[in-house]
């Protein structure tokens, strides 16, 4: 039997059908958004999911299709905002070389990527549960690391005084550019990894991820696959980066502590990561909660609220919300429809 | 013509092997002793800072692998056994070392605080393997979220419990003091020599790693327990096949698994403070010790803590700022050379 195919396209369709009415809907009410939204919704909800979502995304584009759950897509989302302050400018009184955005954002990018290749390079090495592991060790390494150093991350404080760059005429910084910004680029991120994983390259990804030994045996460069996999959710989790350096307009070792990078985790989950969608789903649902739990559990247990969500979720439905969804949605079309009977 | 030669070479290739490396590793050994026992000229004073220094990072370096061991020898047992990678194995190394400081403070026993942690984390351990981990057998990824949501919320709980700040489990008496060591660090003008000092207390939570790790492992290969978790480890189906309770032998080990965290916890808190974060750190090390020394084994875990033990305090006297590069390393290159740890089976 041939290798199972996960999408049912049939080459006719044309452009706008294949898009489906769904997309378009999300599309035309996220772009409608800032008419509705204030300011703080604008950015600290809608900004943050997106930018949350996007470092989701590499998760999912990892875990998802490749079998791989990476928990230190923080720390590569960090390298690029380190990068950022770095090369660019920041107020700190340590580094910062004054560069261009425009230079010194692929840069960034660039060298978040070649962070998340070499991580996966070294995970890669060994499989399932030992990702995680290592992953999970290298984030907190990389973490206490920043910590630590003076030279090059400027220690505990790390860096502020990161601004968005302003050119076209329009101040990025602003609550409606800001938004579209991390619009844009998140729509590109999840268009970039649907139509790669339709792809000649996302297919062989999970068709490694289902059989390795299979895939090796059909002669297949299995490790060189999953780095080059590695090496794009290195560029989508870089430019999350960029955006979250603006966003919070400075960087410290806290910005890719574990909490950070096990939220990263959390919203992928919640969401599910079956589907590129799941992780912008899950970033909306636990930015809503990290930002309005406070009202109903008082200021300081919202931890435990969104690890109790968590926790039920995981027992739940391992697929997240998008499980959840899938098994609902017979249950609402049709009774016979229901699985079991 | 050639293949003579090579074919010889492949048969005597092992032992000429291993004698160069056993060579290798007894000039290494001659080496440190000698750095530790000689009196140090001047030029290697001025390389390496000072002899005390030296010796004493050597020391710190051996005995904060003691606590590591601990830790992460409960977490490869967990491992090893039920395939169930505990992320929340951090948190009961600080839940234990907070009771750890309760029932030393309120009762003013110590002991009783070290014993206390044990027997707490001990039937936490075995609470969390009957009502969690049980009901997700076998699915890894499932076993390890919960765990980080089970860290997630026990942080939280911690935090409200006992706020931020940071506490120090008195030590008893006899505990306290130091040890004259028979290494020289300096000779004075007048000829006198300078003796090292170090804390006992240091000594002993070394002393007690070493003698829990050798209890593991008799345990583990003279025991009847020890025949039937290494059988589990081996093939768990077999194993509830001939007639064993697994459920039971898992309770078991979890329970010893996670005591051993709660047990580390107070010792360590004496040693060191408690605080949060310290979970994190805890977790880290137990992470990088398992994976450098392989999954499932306590011999493992003592090399490897030994090797993260020493690289962490050397690297945090002699470079201060990149001393973390050395864990990194060390795990880079035991997963390039042997992907499956130092002791670990291949798979």
């Amino acid at each position: 039997m041939s290798l199972a195919i996960t999408t049912n396209l049939t080459p006719q369709q044309n452009w706008l059908e294949r898009l489906g009415a769904g997309h378009i809907i999300l599309a035309v009410a996220l772009v409608l958004y800032p008419l509705v939204a204030s300011d703080f919704f604008l950015t600290q909800i809608g900004g943050y999911s997106l930018i949350f979502g996007m470092l989701g995304l590499s998760l999912m584009l990892l875990a998802g299709y490749g079998g791989m759950v990476s928990l230190a897509q923080i720390t590569v989302a960090g390298i690029s905002a380190y990068a950022i302050a770095i090369l660019g400018n920041n107020n700190s009184n340590i580094l910062g070389f004054g560069w261009p955005w425009w230079l010194a954002v692929p840069f960034a990018v660039l060298a978040a990527a070649l962070a998340s290749a070499l991580i996966g390079w070294i995970s890669v090495r060994t499989e399932g549960i030992y990702t995680i592991m290592i992953t999970l060790a290298i984030a907190t390494a990389t973490y206490y690391f920043a910590q630590q150093n003076y030279a090059i991350f400027n220690g505990h404080s790390g860096y502020a005084g990161i601004r968005a760059p302003a050119f076209w005429g329009i101040g990025w910084r602003d609550a409606r550019p800001f938004y579209y910004l991390c619009l844009g680029l998140a729509v590109l991120s999840y268009a970039a990894v649907l139509y790669g994983s339709r792809s000649t390259f996302g297919m062989t990804l999970q068709a490694i991820r289902d059989n390795p030994r299979r895939m090796r045996a059909l002669g297949y460069h299995v490790t060189a696959h999953k780095v080059f996999a590695w090496l794009l959710a290195g560029v989508i989790a870089g430019l999350a980066g960029v955006l979250l350096v603006w966003f919070n307009g400075r960087v410290s070792p806290g910005t890719i502590g574990v909490d950070a990078a096990i939220d990263v985790l959390i919203i992928a989950v919640i969401g599910g990561l079956r589907h590129p969608i799941g992780p912008f789903l899950g970033a909306v649902v636990v930015v809503l909660m990290q930002t309005f739990a406070i009202d109903i559990v008082g200021a300081e247990r919202f931890n435990t609220l969104i690890g109790m969500v968590f926790l039920v979720i995981v027992f739940v439905s391992p697929d997240g919300i998008l499980g959840l969804w899938g098994r609902i949605k017979p249950h609402l079309a049709q009774e016979s429809l229901r699985p079991g009977q | 013509m050639l293949d003579q030669p090579s074919s010889s070479s492949l048969s005597g290739g092992g032992t000429t092997r291993g004698q160069a490396w056993g060579l290798v590793g007894l000039l290494a050994a001659a080496v440190m002793a000698w750095l530790v026992f000689a009196v140090w000229p001047d030029w290697l004073n001025a390389i390496l800072i000072s002899k005390k220094a030296f010796v004493s990072a050597i020391l710190n370096g051996i005995t904060l692998a003691g606590l590591y061991f601990l830790v992460a020898s409960g977490f490869t047992l967990i491992f090893g056994l039920m395939r169930n990678v505990n992320l929340a194995h951090g948190s009961l190394y600080l839940l234990g070392a907070y009771i750890g400081y309760e029932v030393t403070n309120r009762t003013g026993y110590w002991l009783l605080g070290v014993a206390a942690g044990f027997a707490v984390l001990a039937i936490v351990g075995v609470v969390m393997q009957v009502f969690v981990f049980r009901r997700l057998e076998g699915d890894d990824l499932r076993q390890t979220l919960v765990s980080i949501g089970i860290s997630i919320v026990a942080a939280d709980l911690m935090l409200a419990v006992w706020a931020g700040g940071t506490y120090q489990i008195t030590t008893p008496e006899w505990l306290d003091g130091a040890l004259t060591l028979p290494i020289i660090t300096a000779v004075r003008s007048n000829g006198v020599s300078v003796f090292l000092t170090y804390p006992l207390y240091r000594v002993v939570v070394l002393a007690a790693a070493i003698i829990i790790g050798v209890g593991l492992w008799l345990m583990l290969h003279k025991t009847r327990v020890g025949m039937m978790i290494r059988a589990g480890v081996d093939d768990r189906a077999m194993l509830q096949a001939s007639g064993v309770n697994v459920h039971a032998v898992f309770a078991i080990v979890f329970a010893v698994g996670a005591g051993l965290a709660g047990f580390a916890g107070v010792v360590g808190g004496s040693a060191l403070s408690v605080a949060p974060g310290e979970d994190v750190r805890y977790l880290l090390a137990s992470l990088v010790v398992v994976i450098v020394g392989g999954m499932g084994s306590i011999t493992g875990a003592a090399i490897g803590a030994l090797l993260i033990g020493l690289a962490e305090q050397i690297g945090l006297v002699y470079f201060p700022t990149y001393g973390i590069v050395l864990t990194f390393v060390i795990m880079v290159v035991t997963l390039a050379v042997r992907p499956q740890g130092i002791m670990g089976k291949a798979r």
